[in-house]
Parts: C-alpha cells; structure tokens; sequence
C-alpha cells in the first residue's frame, strides 16, 4: 500500500472513554499521533485499560468522545458498518493467542483477511510469501490450523495481519504464550515483516523486556498525559523519554464527570 | 466465503453435527412420510371407484350404503327388487348398470355377485378398467373370478373348485357344499376392494339360495337338484344394490332425486365422489393427529439443533472474535451461523427424501398386499415445496437465537475473549 510519508497513520484527539455506569474516565488520551513506518510499544500493567484502548483504535467500539484518524481517514466518530470496512481495509490484528481459525487451513486463514473487505483477496503468491518469510514450511501450508504449534500460530496470525498490507498493525500481547527464543524470532519476523508491508505498528504489553524491539514506547500513564512518540525527522523521542513522562507532555485538564 | 466457513464449520464439529442431523433426517423423514402416504392414501381411498355417476341400495345413509357397496364393510339394511332394478335400468338417460349382489362369502372375503357388465363398465383410479391376470369372465352359473389379493393369499389358480358360504364371517356354519364354483379368472391387482372380491353371476347367488327359507337351507328341495335346464331359466329377484353410469353427468342430480322419490320401493342413490369426499373428512382426524405428532417431533429435533448451536457459542466466541477483527460485520456473524442452520437443514431434508424413498421401495409390496395401499415411491407432492420452505423458514427462526447471540456479543465483547 502506498503511505503518504506526511500523513500520519494513526491519529488521535481527545479520546475520552468511560463504561456506562460508571463515574469517571477509564480511559483518556489528549493527543497521539503516530507516523508511517512508525513502530511504538505501548506498556502498561493489566487493567490499564490496553485492550480498552486497542478495541476503540480498531473501530470495534464506539468512541463516545474524541476522533481517531487512520491514514486521515476518520475511523471514530462513523458508523458501526463504516468503522468495520475501514478496519477490515486498513487494520491487522494479532491476539495474544489463539488467532486462527481451527478449522480452516493455514492459506485459508491468512486469505481470511481479504474476506470482508472491497479490496482484492490476497493472492496466492502474496500469501506464500509471507508464509515463505515467517519460516512456516510448506508441508504445514494446506494443513488445519489447530496443527501447529503456538509460535507457529502467532506467525500465521502475523501473515494475515499483514496479508493486505495494511496501514496499522495492532498487536495484543501476541507473544505471552510463547517461550524466550520463539519470542526472539517471532519479534524480529514481526517487525521486518511490517517494515517490508510499510505498515505501522501498534504494539501492546506488559512486558518491560520487549521494549528494545521499539525505537519508541509509552507507557499507559505517559498517554494519559498526551506524551507523543515524535516521528522522524523530529527530535526523536525514544527509550530516555519514557524515564521522563514531563517530556513533551500536555498539561490536561481535570476529567470532568463521565 | 461465508459459506465456505459454515460449512467447514461444520465439518469440524462433525461429532454433534451428525448426531443433531441424525434426529432431522429420522423427523424430517417422518413428517415426509406420514404427509406421502396420507396423501397417497387419500388418493387411493377415493380413486376406489370412478366413473359410477350413481350407487343405488335400499334406503339407508349415505355412508352406510357407500361402505356395504364399494368398501365391503357392513351390511344392508335390505334388499331391492330385482324388477324395480330392471325398471331404473331401462331409464332413458342411463348409459349402463352392474347390479351387485352380497352376504355371502368365501373364507372372509366377501362374495359379490353381478353380471359380466362388471368386468366391463366398472372403473377405478383414473378411469382405469379391470383387466384379468389370468382367464376370462365368467360364463356359466357355477364360475367365479377372483380379486387378486384372494387368489394370491388363498393360493388358486384356473380350475380350482371352491365353496361359497352363507354369511360374512370367516367360520361360517352353513356352507353351500352341494354348488361349489369353478374359477375361470384372476383380476389383476387394482389396489381397490376389488382385490378382496370374489365374483359370480347372479343366477349363481340365485342358485346356492334355492330353496332357502329364513336364510336356513330347507330339506324339501335341495340346489342339487337342479338341472341345467333349470339353471338356465334362473332368474334373481332381489340383489343388495346397482351403480349406475349415465348418458350425460347433466341428469344426475335429476336422476338422483327421481330414485329417492321412487314410489314403488324406498330407495337412496348416492353420487360417490361427494360420499367418499364425506367419508374422508371422517378418517382424516386421524391423519391430523399423526401429522400434529410428526410437527411436535419436528420441532423438538429443531430445538435440539438450536440447544447444539447454543452449546457450542461459548467455544465459538474466539473465532466470532477473529472474524470481527478482520472486518466481519455483526450481522455476517449472524448470517453465519444461520447459514449453518440452513445448510445442515438443507442436507438433512435431502438426507430424509432419500431415506424416506428407499424405505417406500422396501414397503410399497407389503402395503399393496396388506393394506391394498397403492403408493408411489417417490415422496414428492405440490405442496411438498410449501411444506418443505416452512420447515426451512421455522429453522432459520430457531436458528435465530443462537445467531442473534453471535451478534450481540460481537457488537459487545470486541476483540478480547475473557476466559
């Protein structure tokens, strides 16, 4: 996909979120803009509000209050029936685990992602490729998913997120249940896939170790307070700036009542 | 690709899916059945006769005299003069009569006595005549023609001797012993009484009645001991009844009303179409009842698919999780699992018409031997589409709730499955 190198791939202004019922933000967020090519971990401890945040950038929740841009198209506030075309066009996803169908075969599973989009299927050479790229032999190819083992798994879940080439690539945790060295070579395929796609990613966990992967991270209450990850060309704000969360913040106003 | 996911969705989950389809072919196959064979039965029952524009008997109701007529069931209430008989007979608008003589029998199936004008004008079905399997009609006073059925359960063939007697029953105590009949002919099966019929001439009747007094044989004069002169000037005075077959259908409600009114004897003629349709109304609560059975089974199976659907959602939230990361719309979740509805319903019904044909080609002999039930094989009818589309339709209805789950908790759970 052709990026626009000015436009940043995902934008976000005034994100105020709360669940119904409840007083409060759960989740508040100035401003947050992030550049093509851009690769940012997100760190933050269970109940930070991670999936909370990763459900309304893929347009699968409603924001109530604030806009997300992706690739400058306006993803939230849309419809329900627009945010999922924008998602199935532009965003890939990865889960923790468990992110193939069991009953489809690999090829099928990666060609899922052009299943409900406009836009062309994935063609059998694109999906080779990728799976040619991630180390997934070809003998595994037309065998059912539930065949493989985990870190397998998650490499097909990264060849369908990227299957399309999309603009941002969302990652929840996609290594938790993988060992030390898997974690290793899933991360480095990870993110020299998504460079080669000049996809954006988004990726989110706990984990503080995963951090040298990033040339930028935040951390939830760094993105409350509306730090940005600069882009390129800026002065890069990279691993020194998360020990300083006063660093390019925005001061914000007191959360008024949800 | 929806469909390709449901069906192979399916297929992973062959275990419950073949048990749950299992229970739709067995109800579906029912519902089928029980609807084909009512029909066919229906059919059957008022294709017995065709053709008759009028049954005629002593006075009586209508079903009473349509059942001892066409059925063989029951008796009449009496006789008619073989004179006033002649006298309708000769009615300028009719085209032709079979007089019918009963109460006499031969092992339990009824002894009908006529003339050879039977074997001519009598129809059944569609317009179809008798036709004889074997031999010929008969010819002479002690001669008789089989219904098929009789000859095949009694095991006779041309030539074979047998003896009328006197009554209904199956044991009867008064046997005509001195007289018995030649068999001349086999009809061929017609899936009609007419299977069940054992066919002489009214001299014949007249001849084993000779010198009968109070239905007792008398010891004064003995048939036997008639001679063939004798024989041949018998002349009967009284048989049980006659159809008639007119010159034009215009004259049979005139007819009808000038045999009711008849003022020499008391008679009813009936127009057998309108009995049979009036006697079907009376058996049909029984087909009612066995199709409301079938449809309580049907949906009982329905819900068991819908309770199999439900079951397995909680495992099946990961995968709604997946599909709607990748852009799939609540209402494609939705359509998915109704797409499993409809096409494990679809390959059930297709399942159920195939069973329900074999079975059909297994039992289409021993009903027609048994029952004289004349069926087609294949279980097809006009309405079968209307009845097959509300089955669909009913499904696709149940199939709703386990779909309608998959929207909501799509629109609510968003990407993240909590364990």
């Amino acid at each position: 996909m052709s990026t626009d190198p000015n436009i940043p791939a995902l934008e976000l202004k005034n994100l105020r979120f709360c669940w119904p019922g409840t007083a409060g933000f759960a989740l508040q967020i100035p401003a947050l803009r992030l550049m093509p090519r851009q690769h940012l971990f997100i760190r933050g401890a269970s109940g930070s509000g991670k999936t909370t945040l990763l459900n309304l950038l893929s347009g699968i929740q409603a924001l109530p209050e604030g806009e997300v841009f992706i690739a400058g198209e306006r993803l939230q506030p849309q419809s329900a029936a627009r945010r999922d075309f924008i998602r199935a066009e532009k965003v890939g996803v990865v889960f923790q685990q468990l992110n193939l169908i069991p009953y489809l075969s690999i090829v099928d599973n990666v060609r899922l992602a052009g299943a409900f989009t406009a836009k062309a299927m994935p063609t059998t050479a694109r999906i080779e490729y990728l799976l040619t790229a991630l180390g997934l032999s070809q003998n595994l190819w037309y065998g059912l998913a539930n065949q493989l083992s985990v870190g397998q798994q998650q490499r097909v879940a990264i060849a369908r997120a990227l299957a399309l080439q999309p603009t941002l690539l969302i990652a929840d945790e996609p290594t938790s249940a993988l060992d030390a060295d898997n974690r290793d070579s899933f991360m480095r395929l990870l993110l020299a896939e998504a460079t080669a796609a000049n996809t954006t990613v988004i990726f989110v966990s706990h984990d503080r170790q995963l951090a040298e992967y990033f040339s930028w991270q935040l951390d939830m209450a760094q993105l409350a307070l509306g730090v940005q990850p600069l882009a390129a060309g800026g002065p890069a704000v990279s691993t020194s700036l998360a020990t300083n969360p006063d660093l390019q913040a925005n001061p914000i106003e007191e959360p008024s009542a949800c | 690709m929806l469909v390709k996911l449901a069906r192979l969705s399916l297929w992973h989950r062959k275990g419950t899916v073949m048990l749950t389809l299992c229970s739709l072919v067995i109800s579906i196959g029912l519902l089928l059945g029980i609807d084909h064979i009512r029909l066919e039965a229906k059919q059957s029952f008022t294709s017995t006769v065709a053709g008759t524009d009028l049954i005629v008997g002593a006075r009586s109701g209508q079903l009473n005299l349509l059942l001892y007529t066409v059925f063989r069931i029951g008796n009449a209430t009496n006789n008619i003069s073989y004179q006033h008989y002649q006298q309708i007979s000769q009615h300028r608008a009719v085209a032709w009569t079979i007089p019918l003589a009963l109460g006499d029998s031969h092992k339990g199936f009824r002894v009908l006595g006529t003339n050879p004008d039977y074997f001519k004008f009598f129809k059944y079905g569609a317009q179809q005549p008798l036709v004889f399997a074997d031999g010929q009609p008969f010819a002479e006073v002690y001669q008789t023609v089989l219904g098929a059925e009789v000859a095949k359960k009694l095991a006779y063939k041309l030539g074979d001797q047998i003896i009328l007697s006197h009554g209904v029953g199956v044991v009867s105590f008064s046997e005509h012993r001195g007289q018995p009949f030649t068999v001349v002919g086999i009809l061929a099966a017609t899936g009609t009484p007419v299977d069940q019929s054992v066919h002489v001439s009214l001299q014949g009747i007249e001849a084993i009645h000779q010198g009968w007094q109070n239905g007792m044989p008398s010891r004064r004069l003995q048939p036997s001991s008639l001679d063939a002169a004798k024989l041949a000037a018998l002349q009967p005075t009284q048989i049980t009844g006659f159809m008639l077959g007119l010159k034009s259908k215009a004259a049979t409600f005139a007819l009808q009303r000038q045999i009711n009114e008849f003022k020499a004897e008391p008679l009813t003629a009936i127009l057998p179409g309108a009995a049979l349709a009036e006697m079907w109304q009376m058996l049909s609560f029984v087909e009612n009842m066995l199709l409301v059975v079938t449809a309580l089974v049907l949906v009982a199976t329905l819900v068991g698919l819908t309770t199999t659907l439900l079951a397995a959602m909680n495992e099946r939230q990961r995968e709604l999780a997946i599909l709607r990361a990748l852009g799939a719309r609540p209402w494609q979740l939705f359509w998915l699992i109704e797409l499993e509805v409809l096409l494990t319903t679809l390959l059930a019904i297709g399942l159920a018409m195939l069973k329900l044909t074999a079975v059909l080609f297994v039992l289409k002999p021993w009903l027609s031997s048994n029952y004289g039930l004349v069926i087609s094989v294949i279980p097809w009818h006009e309405h079968t589409v209307l009845l097959l589309s509300l089955l669909l339709g009913f499904a696709l209805l149940l199939g709703a709730i386990p779909a309608y789950l998959a929207y909501r908790q799509s629109l609510s759970q968003g990407l993240m499955v909590r364990i």
